[in-house]
């Protein structure tokens, strides 16, 4: 097994049945991704783009192919076996970011560490140094609807990176954001991509993608296009962290 | 995930929502104190009756003569004297399970001390009836032997009397006091006694020799004695024994054939208690079920709530399964959550139902008596009402599908 090679799909389809009607939304689709990598996946919805971020993630499971994750087969682990799988190897950012409410940021940062059984005192430190690592260092104990969008992105992002994990999925992390934040969590993930974390990024948008250095293009539940490319650097409006 | 975060998570939860937490609660609350109030009565009037039981005695039989029967209406026990002197010699000689006979007569009347007078129960009887009883003499040397066979007219007053007459505390040994007309001297004061599970004040009450009685208040001796007698068995083991050995003896004397009826009856106190005791058994297994359905109604009131919750809550219930939660995890939060709602109804349930006891003792000076193990039992059974009604939601949230989980809005 590669040790580079932290994602490998291989011949992965993902079938969904509703009564007699069956939908392919993955057919066939073999990606590998190395360490260290920025892949945007690109495609229009229902591409099956989401399908295989779900697979990636380790919150669904394929119905035919083989999914390793850092040299793990994810085939026929437990629902238990999944969820440590995400909790120490995954990093998830969400369009909605998906916080929990009346909790602070520090606390949904800590969560990931929660169940990884962690004590509160180191808890709270790396909990501290990760928003701290996305500028968030003075809004610890703000909850999320005193935060602004991008803001709370960066609390996601702080939750996505506190357990060290191998890969960083990002699903639409900029859909409900303006442009100049966008640039800025963009800047974030490429920061993160240099200090050597893998990013898997879901989007359909062009300007987003053009951040990564590689970019798979899926049409109907197939790869159509993957190449490498020059990552475009963000640049963060100069107030925007502030 | 430790317990202590577990169960921060969850107060957090319920706290988030307290109008909700505490309405969820009121059936467990309701349902555990109607528990610990009836139990408190039933244990409280159990115990009245065990101490009236054993202020009686365990080993006491009364005999009472037969009832008159004029065509066909019976005039009930007592009511035609057909036992005699001789009966009561009979059976403190015959009978070998027999302790001591005490015969008691009695009537209502006035006494009247020097300033105060006050009516009450007279009964004339012989030294042994405070041995029957149990019932020392606190001062003076009581009722004697040589005063039941000269026909003395001395008295033995309970404190009641001595409270109404001489005032509390007082020592009327020695006094003279006259029971209608005539005068009798004052030769003890029998201890107190207190109040019969009906709320008869025993200490309401005057002991002179029955030989003084018969002939002051009934007219002399005669062949049969007006009233009953009071019969002490060996042991309370005996009771039973001594009972049908004076049935037998008594049915031999009055020559009575077999099949006819008994002319007497003889009841067994230590019966009687017993089915007192059944009575307020049963009182307390009824009230404890209702109240039991309402702990029931109080688990489906969890349950609900819980399934509101869980559905309130699939995203964040999403997010946690994202970020590593295990089913297990989340089974156990919401199980938590359900056990402390249910647990905290137990305890408001224990305090209100404590409460009521206390403010129904006072308030109606009902008895009652608060069992530490009830307490127990009842917070111990809120938490399994909290486990059972909670596993099926936590369940639910447990068994969610993290996609969908995350979709949910």
């Amino acid at each position: 097994m590669d040790e580079q090679r932290v994602i490998e799909l291989t011949d992965v389809t993902k079938v969904y049945r509703t009564g007699d009607v069956e939908l392919r939304a993955l057919d066939g689709v073999s990606i590998d991704v190395e360490k260290g990598e920025f892949v945007a996946v690109m495609g229009s919805s229902g591409s099956g783009k989401s399908t295989l971020m779900n697979i990636v993630g380790c919150l669904d499971r394929p119905t035919t192919g083989a999914y390793a994750l850092a040299g793990r087969h994810v085939a026929g682990m437990s629902r238990g076996e999944l969820a440590r799988i995400r909790n120490q190897t995954l990093g998830f950012v969400f369009q909605q970011f998906n916080l929990l409410h009346r909790t602070t940021a520090l606390e949904n940062v800590e969560l990931p560490l929660e169940y990884a059984g962690i004590a509160a005192r180191t808890r709270r430190s790396r909990a501290t140094r990760a928003l701290d690592r996305v500028g968030l260092a003075h809004r610890l104990h703000h909850h999320p609807n005193q935060l602004s969008g991008g803001q709370q992105q960066r609390v996601a992002i702080a939750r996505a990176i506190v357990n060290d994990p191998k890969v960083i999925l990002a699903d639409e992390p900029t859909g409900a954001l303006d442009s100049r934040t966008s640039v800025d969590v963009m800047a974030i993930f490429q920061e993160l991509w240099r200090s050597g974390i893998t990013v898997v990024l879901v989007t359909h948008e062009a300007e987003v993608a053009e951040f990564a250095s590689r970019v798979v293009i899926m049409r109907d539940g197939r790869v159509v296009s993957d190449r490498a490319q020059q990552a475009k650097l963000a640049q963060p409006a100069p107030e925007a962290t502030a | 995930m430790n317990p202590i975060q577990t169960l921060r998570v969850a107060l957090r939860a319920i706290l988030r929502n307290k109008l909700r937490a505490f309405l969820t609660t009121l059936g467990i609350v309701i349902g555990v104190g109607a528990v610990i109030a009836m139990m408190a009565i039933g244990a409280g009037a159990k115990q009245r009756v065990e101490e009236a039981f054993a202020a009686m005695g365990t080993n006491v039989l009364i005999v009472l003569p037969g009832s008159t029967s004029a065509g066909g209406v019976h005039g009930g026990f007592g009511s035609l004297p057909t036992l005699t002197w001789e009966d009561v010699a009979a059976i403190r000689t015959d009978v070998g399970t027999v302790k001591s006979v005490a015969p008691t007569l009695r009537s209502s009347m006035p006494v009247i001390g020097e300033v105060q007078n006050w009516t009450t129960s007279i009964t004339g009887t012989s030294p042994e009836y405070f041995d029957i009883r149990s019932w020392p003499i606190a001062l003076g040397v009581g009722i004697t032997q040589p005063d039941v066979d000269g026909g003395s007219k001395v008295i033995v007053l309970g404190q009641t009397v001595v409270d109404k007459l001489y005032g509390p505390n007082a020592n009327p040994v020695g006094q003279s006091v006259r029971v209608g007309s005539t005068p009798f001297q004052v030769v003890g004061v029998a201890s107190r006694k207190g109040q019969s599970a009906t709320g008869q004040d025993y200490d309401d009450a005057a002991f002179i020799p029955y030989t003084t009685f018969a002939r002051k208040v009934q007219g002399g001796l005669g062949k049969y004695l007006q009233g009953s007698i009071m019969v002490a068995a060996t042991s309370s083991d005996t009771t039973s024994r001594a009972q049908q050995d004076i049935t037998a003896l008594l049915r031999d004397r009055h020559h009575l054939a077999v099949g006819d009826d008994d002319d007497f009856s003889i009841r067994n106190l230590s019966e009687i208690a017993n089915a007192q005791q059944q009575g307020t058994d049963t009182m307390t297994t009824l009230l404890a079920s209702v109240a039991a359905v309402s702990l029931l109604v109080g688990g489906i009131g969890i349950m609900n709530i819980m399934l509101v919750s869980v559905t309130e809550r699939t995203r964040e219930i999403g997010i946690r399964m994202a970020v590593g939660a295990e089913p297990h995890h989340i089974l156990i939060q919401f199980l938590i959550e359900a056990l402390a709602l249910a647990v905290a109804g137990g305890i408001i349930g224990v305090a209100l139902g404590v409460g009521l006891a206390v403010w129904l003792a006072a308030r109606f000076h009902w008895p009652t008596l608060i069992q530490p193990d009830v307490i127990t039992i009842s917070v111990g059974f809120s938490a399994l009402v909290g486990i059972v009604f909670g596993i099926y939601p936590a369940r639910k949230a447990s068994q969610l599908d993290p996609i969908d989980a995350l979709r949910f809005e």
